[in-house]
């Protein structure tokens, strides 16, 4: 029991300064989406309770502007599909990685953010820590960032004056050292390079808010025609 | 709206995306032999999103307008100078975030 409660512990330590610069980019975006709802006249109860049941930042952000419109709840569900398309990407890369994690794999599932998944899928966990509590900790940290600050938003918005200006690029900072680091540990770069290529070319062609649909079916398009070469030339997980 | 319309609209948002994160495992369940095209998929992937993830959060740049795009340019060749340099995650990441801060409150 003991010794249980000792890795458990040893997984939480390993955990937290994987997820520190997300507590940075999450309370900053937390608290301006929590802001953003509170102006928009929602009491804090919705960015409280959004945070914690949706997770997933960019839709949280959207779900207000479909608060203020008309009531439509086929045209919501459809649009949350086509924005949270990615996170099909993210399932069918960690089909071996969450596996084994028991009772903790529905919660992994559901709190694979953009931020989670990142670090998951990129994270060298020593072989001593217990992976599935690395994971669960990672994620659980995310949440609670993104909850409470959504919700310190939500209560002190108007009384919050900004001057963290920029902070906001702390998420693009750490996506793109989580695509360096990626690609220092691959062999070839046809994969990297087919994913900044092709999504570069459709956000030109399709413009900010719509190029992520086409950009996901050219990349696996893509993918599938380069089967081959790649397939060689990959690490293996 | 009504209270009950917004409970039902954002009951639709968690729906949708509690789909599309479940739906990768329920189609393909640990249990099962994953197909080979799928497996292929799980290892080449994620190299491209993480792509895909850069240039999502650079999406509202503005080469025209504005500051240029010149900030983002800025603060990401030193995250990428940084992190080949010293390899510390934390550094590499803190570092580019000040440098666009400091871009974007006081000099662009």
């Amino acid at each position: 029991m003991n010794n249980h409660f000792y890795s458990i512990q040893k997984a939480f330590r390993c955990a937290l300064p994987h997820t520190l610069p997300i507590f940075a980019g999450f309370w900053f975006l937390g608290l301006t989406y929590g802001i953003y709802m509170n102006v928009s006249g929602f009491s804090f109860w919705y960015p409280c309770l959004m945070s914690l049941t949706i997770f997933a930042g960019s839709m949280e952000f959207v779900t207000v502007a479909l608060l203020l419109g008309a009531f439509n709840p086929l045209q919501t569900l459809a649009l949350t599909l086509m924005i949270n398309a990615r996170h099909l990407f993210y399932g069918i890369s960690m089909l071996d990685k969450y596996k084994g994690s028991g009772w903790k794999k529905p919660y992994l599932i559901f709190g694979m953010c953009d931020e989670s998944f990142s670090i998951n899928y990129t994270a060298d966990i020593p072989a001593d820590i217990d992976r599935g509590w690395f994971m669960f900790f990672v994620t659980l940290l995310n949440h609670l960032y993104w909850f409470s600050g959504a919700t310190l938003g939500g209560i002190f918005g108007s009384l919050i004056h900004f001057d963290t200006k920029g902070l906001d690029f702390v998420m693009t900072a750490m996506f793109v050292v989580i695509f360096m680091e990626q690609w220092m540990k691959e062999k070839q770069h046809k994969s990297a390079l087919i994913g900044l290529g092709v999504s570069l070319a459709c956000l030109i062609l399709f413009g900010a808010d719509n190029f992520i649909i086409p950009a996901m079916s050219a990349i696996l398009a893509a993918l599938t025609i380069f089967c081959k070469p790649i397939k060689k030339g990959e690490i293996k997980p | 709206m009504t209270q009950l319309q917004q409970l039902i609209t954002i009951g639709m948002v968690i729906l949708g995306t509690v789909l599309t994160r479940f739906l990768p495992f329920l189609l393909f369940p640990a249990g099962k032999p994953t197909p080979r095209y799928i497996q292929y998929l799980g290892n080449v992937l994620p190299s491209a999103v993480f792509g895909l993830l850069v240039i999502y959060c650079l999406k509202n740049v503005n080469l025209f307008t504005g500051s240029h795009g010149i900030p983002e340019l800025l603060a990401t060749a030193l995250v990428v100078i940084l992190h080949r340099w010293k390899r510390q995650m934390l550094l590499s990441i803190a570092g580019g975030t000040l440098c666009y801060m400091v871009l974007v409150q006081f000099i662009l």
